[in-house]
């Protein structure tokens, strides 16, 4: 655990070395450039992060590059691989449109038995991503999927309201110590460290997934967030995600996240518990429907 | 959660609480009409950093206190509210004492009794976290959460009077149903639509989100964050959000919510929220989508809050003949008191086993039908 601590620091240190850098002079990922932009404060002088913010990009499908597939769930036809038969009807909509990917060097690097599962996942989408059945969707993917959060900044406490599954993570600023229990959403600590809010996160459980790839992570996740403003509706986001058990090095994503700007735009309803009953109970019915 | 109201009222009816109707009345209507209690004994709030009073936090909304009474006095004595929540401590003692391993396996079906621990067992004690103390309230403690009417009880209307929250046949049970409600109406194991929204993991049970949010059996932590354009109230169970907005005006009805549209202002040091546009789904009491609730946060020192309701139903069959108001405090968490992760549906393998339980026992008596 000290060890694992130390070894997390190391990493932040030489991150935060990199982000000063890059500050002053070198183009963050994901962004043509990035000027010594100074963010509006808060009350209390802090970088103002309030807002609604949403990714614009396809890492929810597939954090690495990648040209469009059929489908998420695929089988093998007679000319190549085809939509599988549980996702068919969906035709062009359930399609995965294509993307630049979001990993720095593009490599997740699986140890070689995290890779089978993750081919497993990919290939058993559709009864095991976690998003399927409306499941929390952890950290960092809960910034990327197709749904806008919200972070509310005081002097004295940062939250983020998501509206997928009304997910949430209370931002600590001092640190409780270690997480009394795994979660679906980790335990998040804050610093801030100039421009940006640097986020510890840890705790997690095994059970969510980083994308409809079937990239996956197991208990011992430990994500390093970092928020720059870096325009006045511009957020960089970047991730540096570690997992001994899984990969055999820490790897990192990063994106902008984006302001809604559209009129009247608030975090709605996305009570998904209700749209996956009839997949998950629908069996259980006194009179099951018709097929 | 309901069983445990009633048993509470019970013990204090034991507990000899008796009052002069006529001080009661006068008493429970200026309560109401009043400006905040805290009004009694000046407190300056500390502001957030844009000059707001600073209502952040984590609380614990947790009491003994029910949410209606049946005596008369809105409050009760320092001593009888000591009683009460020894006795209340003796009996979680109690309950928390390790189980004779010599015990007999309950009988088939339960053991009649109900309630969150009743039948075959739903919990122990360990799980059960409703409050150790009642509401105080400048200085005095209090009966019940409802204090207008007077009686301290919901005044509903004819149609519904009595009914309490049974559920009619064939509709599922509402928001402020209890975790354990029992649904005999026939049908209610049919399909998932008509369990309970707190045992699909749609929402806590016991309107514990609210509006209006009310203490329940466990989980009754709330946190709120201040921005100066957003109030965020947050509920530990199921991690439901209200995102209040700061001097808007409400959403079109086209735009309905599970929680209800939130707007706020403030009144001096008090925040006011009043929300409308909410689903047909949640019905708190069996109310319409036509549901109001103003409620009032204000603090009464560095470690309580205030909360204040009003709720009306203006649609034609409000189940109240009027509208009624309630408050009681929420308490400062202590640093160390950590807001869980309520995960429900991602571990709810309870709705499953319940549908699948009455598919099991009706095919159990199709067959012994047949061999008959």
């Amino acid at each position: 655990m000290r060890e694992g601590l130390n070894r997390v620091m190391l990493g932040m240190a030489a991150a935060s070395a990199v982000a000063l850098v890059a500050l002053t002079a070198l183009p963050v990922s994901g962004q043509a450039q990035a000027p010594a932009y100074r963010s509006p404060r808060t009350a209390d002088g802090k970088p103002n992060l309030n807002g609604i913010w949403q990714a614009n990009n396809e890492a929810n499908y597939d954090l690495q590059s990648h040209m469009a597939r059929p489908a998420m769930q695929l089988r093998a036809g007679p000319f190549g691989p085809l939509p599988a038969a549980n996702v068919l009807a969906l035709g062009a909509v359930g399609a995965v449109p294509p993307g630049p990917g979001v990993v720095e060097g593009d490599e997740i690097p699986y140890l070689p038995a995290a890779l089978a599962q993750k081919k497993k996942n990919q290939e058993n989408w559709a009864t095991s991503d976690p998003e399927v059945k409306c499941y929390l969707p952890g950290v960092p993917r809960a910034n990327y999927m197709p749904y806008p959060f919200q972070i509310f900044q005081s002097a004295s406490a940062i939250f983020m309201a998501y509206e997928y599954a009304g997910a949430v993570r209370n931002i600590y600023l001092k640190d409780p110590g270690p997480a009394p229990v795994d979660s679906w959403m980790g335990q998040s600590v804050a610093r801030w460290e100039g421009e940006t809010l640097i986020i510890d996160v840890k705790g997690f459980n095994d059970q969510s997934w980083f994308d409809r790839s079937g990239n996956f992570h197991s208990e011992a996740l430990h994500v390093v967030e970092r928020y720059t403003r870096i325009q006045p509706d511009v957020l960089n986001y970047e991730a540096t995600i570690e997992d001994p058990k899984t990969f055999s090095r820490p790897w990192k994503i990063s994106m902008p996240l984006y302001r809604r700007l559209d009129r009247g735009a608030q975090i709605m309803d996305f009570k998904c518990v209700e749209f996956v009953e009839e997949l998950m109970y629908g069996q259980y019915r006194k009179k099951p429907l018709s097929p | 959660m309901r069983d445990r109201m009633l048993a509470f009222a019970g013990a204090l009816v034991v507990a000899g609480v008796v009052a002069s109707l006529g001080l009661v009345a006068v008493e429970g209507q200026t309560q109401v009409t009043r400006a905040p209690a805290a009004a009694a004994r000046p407190y300056t709030p500390p502001r957030t950093a844009d000059g707001k009073p600073d209502l952040q936090g984590v609380y614990d909304t947790s009491t003994l206190t029910p949410l209606e009474r049946p005596t008369a006095d809105v409050h009760m004595t320092d001593e009888e509210a000591k009683r009460v929540e020894a006795q209340t401590a003796a009996r979680r003692e109690r309950a928390s004492l390790p189980s004779n391993a010599s015990r007999q396996a309950p009988p088939v079906g339960g053991d009649g009794s109900s309630g969150a621990a009743g039948n075959v067992g739903g919990y122990n004690n360990f799980w059960i976290d409703s409050g150790d103390t009642v509401v105080v309230i400048n200085g005095r403690p209090r009966t019940s959460i409802v204090v207008d009417p007077p009686d301290g009880r919901i005044p509903r209307a004819a149609r519904t009077a009595g009914r309490g929250f049974a559920p009619a046949a064939a509709v599922a049970p509402t928001s402020d149903a209890a975790e354990n409600v029992v649904t005999a109406a026939r049908g209610a194991y049919d399909n998932p639509e008509q369990r309970p929204l707190g045992e699909r993991c749609l929402m806590g049970f016991g309107s514990t989100s609210g509006p209006p949010a009310l203490p329940v059996l466990y989980n009754n932590f709330k946190q709120i964050v201040q921005t100066p354009e957003h109030v965020m109230i947050l509920t530990e169970m199921n991690h439901d959000v209200r995102i209040v907005r700061m001097n808007q005006p409400h959403r079109p009805k086209s735009i309905r919510m599970w929680l209800g549209d939130p707007v706020g202002h403030w009144e001096g040091d008090t925040l006011v929220v009043d929300t409308t546009n909410f689903t047909e789904k949640t019905r708190y009491g069996g109310s319409s989508p036509d549901l109001h609730v103003v409620e009032r946060f204000s603090r009464l020192d560095d470690k309580t809050l205030l909360y204040r309701f009003t709720v009306e139903d203006p649609g034609p069959n409000s189940p109240w003949s009027k509208p009624w108001s309630g408050e009681y405090t929420w308490r400062l968490a202590a640093p160390d008191d950590h807001l869980y992760e309520y995960a429900c549906h991602e571990g709810n393998y309870a709705l499953g086993d319940i549908l699948r339980g009455e598919r099991l026992l009706e095919k159990e008596a199709e067959e012994a039908a047949k061999q008959r």
